[in-house]
């Protein structure tokens, strides 16, 4: 397996930090390595908020990314910084509920997900980011989708054990 | 014959048959010779402070912090375990030690210095936590070790090294109330100033100290004396008359009396 | 073999910490180590520890100095300017000769700087702000595992040395989260074990022996001299024992990278990027950085032509690394300030640079 090396940004409240480290966390639960490293900045919502995720089979030495094999951006400042990063011939992910503008790339997919939409189809706007987070799982294959739903399974337990059939169905209904 | 010999000798009755023993040396205190000035008050409030401790059969249950100020070498003279603090930090290392040792009585003794002025923060926080332990601030309203330097309880006119012309209200402020201020706090709960001037105002501070140590053993909250003290070396007094500045000036200033008494402890 | 887990940098330390017997925990909030703070208050008082948020870094480090004198084993943390507040605190820890372990989370400044990490708090850990003849032992891991196993150790060596003990990483170590396999818990000390093991400490005499008096003051000069060089003793010996030290391709190198923590991490792609265009470099990662291993640098073979102190800052390890070095090499600094982490493209550039290689 190639070393994935993503980009995951939006604006604080997103859930952007939170879908980088389920993938993390799935790639672990296969056994290989991984990092999380988030870009913390001194607002705490609203502000902008990226993280990079790498998933290897082998040792990962640096943790940052500067040519990613995928870009998630979920806001129009996202797509305007990172954009560039991605390699070519890498998967460029637009959420276009909030993105109007084209990509400037013409040596990367392109995929453009209408996540907020999606989600409200789904009846609930917050997992607009699992509706991202599945079209990234099944276009990269970065981990197994089975892993990410056994990722669910560990964190939605106690009050979120509700949110867990609604989550899960978010997870495919980029495809729709 | 050094201070420490005459020390001894006093400790040892040569002939018991014909003399009664008046005064003793309480276990509290080390027979070591102090470098206090004559005339100091800190030998009496070390003194009152360690008695009541023996009294109480506390020594070895004790731990204390010394300051930076002419108290520094207190743990050089008492009887229990002690280590030296950073200048104002006192109340903080109490209340690390506090954590560890849970079951013991904890102390600090600070000048005003060190207590009112560098060390405002910590004791105030403490005071504001409700530490249980007791702190003994001694007031006599100047810099001692470092040469008589204005102290924030200096009094308005008093002449310093620092304020030659006497204190100024206008660019000094007036002189700090400390006890009232740790009054304010709700984690304080025995609050009280006392003097070492007379040998009455004397036994009243050692009841303060007793009623201190007390709400410390019942653990009911942080416990705060102070003690106005002489500085005949830097106010240039002999000692009789420090006294007499001491009674005059500053208690007309800095009125004695219990400002908080939790009802536990009478 | 225990499991492994995926926890942020700053999480597992503490919970590293108290795995090593640590029960006391002093802090003041501080960006970006605060889930230190925040993950001592939630557990220590679960293994019957105790936790006080303090009212300032100088309170804290008071506070710990006073549950480290009591006996305690204590853990404190902090970032830059915090750490910078308590150098006071760590004079008076050497002095006493109190045990107790420091984690300090580096951000960029100078002033207040930025929350983003940096790597310019070089000198103020190994050299230190607080006055008088004194060192900390700092240790510097490169990944959330390595500084997880290493934080039984500095408990150790600080309780054998009876010295405070540094832990020095970035924000990137402290924020960012990787798989990792805590250690097996080691039972807390109390009670009367605490005076048995730590004769020294302040633990009321009991009646039972002299008092124990905690102190740096020395009035007579020829005491406080013997009291400095038996503290310097220690530090010789340290020297000696506490020197650690990762080599990588130093026979073959061109060009060998001199690099700490996270930044030792982004290097060793800048190795990968130099050996895919045929240029071979090593890299010299100091774990301990005092003492600094400046006996590795004699393994640097004479054929090679530059080396590069990589580090976020404008150059502060370069210097032990020139002493390191004794002339025998050109010595030049590839770094990013600001709170920006530098790239493995920037530092393959900068050792282009350094051999005259176009770009």
């Amino acid at each position: 397996m190639a070393t994935h090396k993503l980009i995951i940004a939006g604006f604080g409240g997103q859930g952007v930090m939170l879908i980088g480290q389920m993938i993390a966390y799935a790639g672990m639960l296969e056994g290989k390595e991984v990092t999380w490293m988030p870009a913390y900045g001194p607002e705490m919502r609203g502000g902008t908020a990226n993280c990079t995720v790498v998933i290897s089979d082998r040792k990962i030495s640096s943790p940052i990314v500067t040519e990613a094999t995928a870009v998630v951006a979920m806001n129009l400042p996202s797509l305007h910084k990172f954009e560039k990063l991605v390699k070519p011939g890498g998967l460029l992910f637009i959420n276009s509920s909030l993105i109007h503008e084209d990509a400037d790339r013409d040596d990367v997919e392109v995929c453009r997900i209408d996540a907020n939409e999606i989600a409200v189809r789904l009846q609930n706007d917050k997992v607009s980011n699992m509706v991202i987070l599945g079209a990234v799982v099944s276009k990269t294959g970065v981990v197994k989708m089975g892993s990410i739903e056994k990722v669910m399974d560990k964190l939605f337990t106690g009050n979120k054990v509700k949110t867990l059939p609604l989550n899960k169905k978010a997870l495919t209904a980029w495809e729709a | 014959m050094t201070g420490k010999e005459a020390v001894q000798s006093v400790m040892v009755d040569k002939n018991p048959k014909s003399m009664k023993a008046v005064f003793q040396y309480t276990k509290g205190m080390l027979p070591e010779e102090t470098t206090y000035c004559p005339g100091c008050t800190h030998g009496i409030a070390h003194r009152l402070i360690m008695e009541v401790l023996d009294e109480k059969g506390l020594l070895g249950q004790t731990i204390g912090v010394a300051p930076i100020g002419c108290s520094i070498l207190a743990h050089h003279y008492m009887n229990v375990d002690m280590c030296e603090s950073a200048h104002g930090r006192a109340p903080a290392i109490a209340t690390g030690i506090r954590r560890v040792q849970k079951d013991k009585i904890i102390f600090t003794y600070q000048g005003d210095g060190d207590l009112a002025s560098i060390g405002t923060g910590e004791i105030v926080q403490a005071a504001h936590r409700g530490e249980k332990f007791t702190t003994f601030f001694i007031n006599n309203a100047i810099y001692g070790m470092t040469g008589g330097q204005m102290a924030p309880t200096s009094l308005i006119g008093q002449k310093t090294t620092t304020s030659a012309e006497g204190r100024d209200k206008e660019s000094a402020g007036m002189p700090i109330r400390m006890a009232e201020l740790i009054a304010t706090m709700d984690g304080a709960v025995f609050v009280e100033r006392v003097s070492v001037d007379s040998p009455a105002n004397i036994r009243k501070a050692k009841k303060a100290v007793q009623n201190a140590i007390e709400v410390q053993e019942k653990r009911l909250g942080f416990g705060f004396v102070e003690i106005l003290s002489t500085c005949p070396t830097n106010w240039g007094l002999n000692p009789v008359k420090s006294l007499e500045w001491l009674r005059e000036n500053m208690i007309p200033y800095y009125p004695l009396g219990n400002l908080k008494h939790p009802r536990e402890v009478k | 073999m225990n499991e492994k887990v995926l926890m942020k940098g700053n999480e597992a330390f503490a919970e590293a910490a108290i795995r090593s017997g640590c029960r006391y925990y002093f802090g003041y909030p501080i960006t970006p180590q605060n889930e230190i703070t925040e993950y001592m208050s939630r557990e220590l008082a679960k293994h019957g520890g105790s936790f006080v948020q303090a009212e300032s870094e100088i309170a804290a480090i008071n506070m710990a100095y006073g549950g480290a004198a009591a006996g305690g084993k204590v853990l404190i943390s902090s970032s830059s300017p915090g750490i910078a507040l308590m150098q006071e605190g760590f004079s008076f820890l050497c002095s006493t000769e109190i045990p107790l372990v420091i984690l300090s989370v580096s951000r960029g400044g100078p002033g207040v700087g930025t929350i983003q990490p940096g790597q310019a708090d070089y000198y103020q850990s190994t050299r230190g702000g607080g006055n008088g003849d004194y060192h900390l032992f700092v240790f510097a891991p490169s990944s959330i595992q390595e500084a997880v196993d290493m934080m039984a150790r500095a408990f150790d060596i600080a309780e054998e040395y009876r010295n405070p003990v540094m832990i020095y990483v970035d924000g990137v170590l402290g924020q960012m989260m990787e798989p990792v396999v805590l250690p097996k818990p080691i039972p807390a000390v109390s009670g009367d074990e605490i005076s048995k093991l730590r004769p020294w400490a302040m633990t009321g005499t009991d009646g039972k022996r002299e008092h124990n008096v905690i102190k740096s003051l020395y009035l007579k000069p020829e005491e406080l001299e013997a009291r400095i060089l038996d503290m310097d003793q220690k530090y010789q010996k340290a020297k000696k024992e506490l020197v650690l030290c990762k080599t990588e391709g130093l026979e073959e190198a061109e060009v060998v990278f001199v690099a700490y923590g996270s930044t030792a991490r982004i290097t060793e792609e800048a190795v990968d990027l130099l050996a895919e265009e045929g240029i071979q470099a090593g890299l010299i990662r100091p774990v301990s950085l005092w003492p600094f291993p400046y006996d590795v640098f004699d393994q640097i073979p004479d054929t090679v032509k530059a080396v590069i102190s990589v580090e976020l800052s404008m150059g502060q390890m370069i210097d032990d690394v020139k002493i390191g070095c004794k002339g025998r090499f050109p010595v030049s600094l590839s770094g990013r300030v600001g709170g920006i982490l530098i790239t493995p493209p920037e530092i393959a550039a900068d050792a282009k640079k350094a051999l005259g290689v176009r770009a």
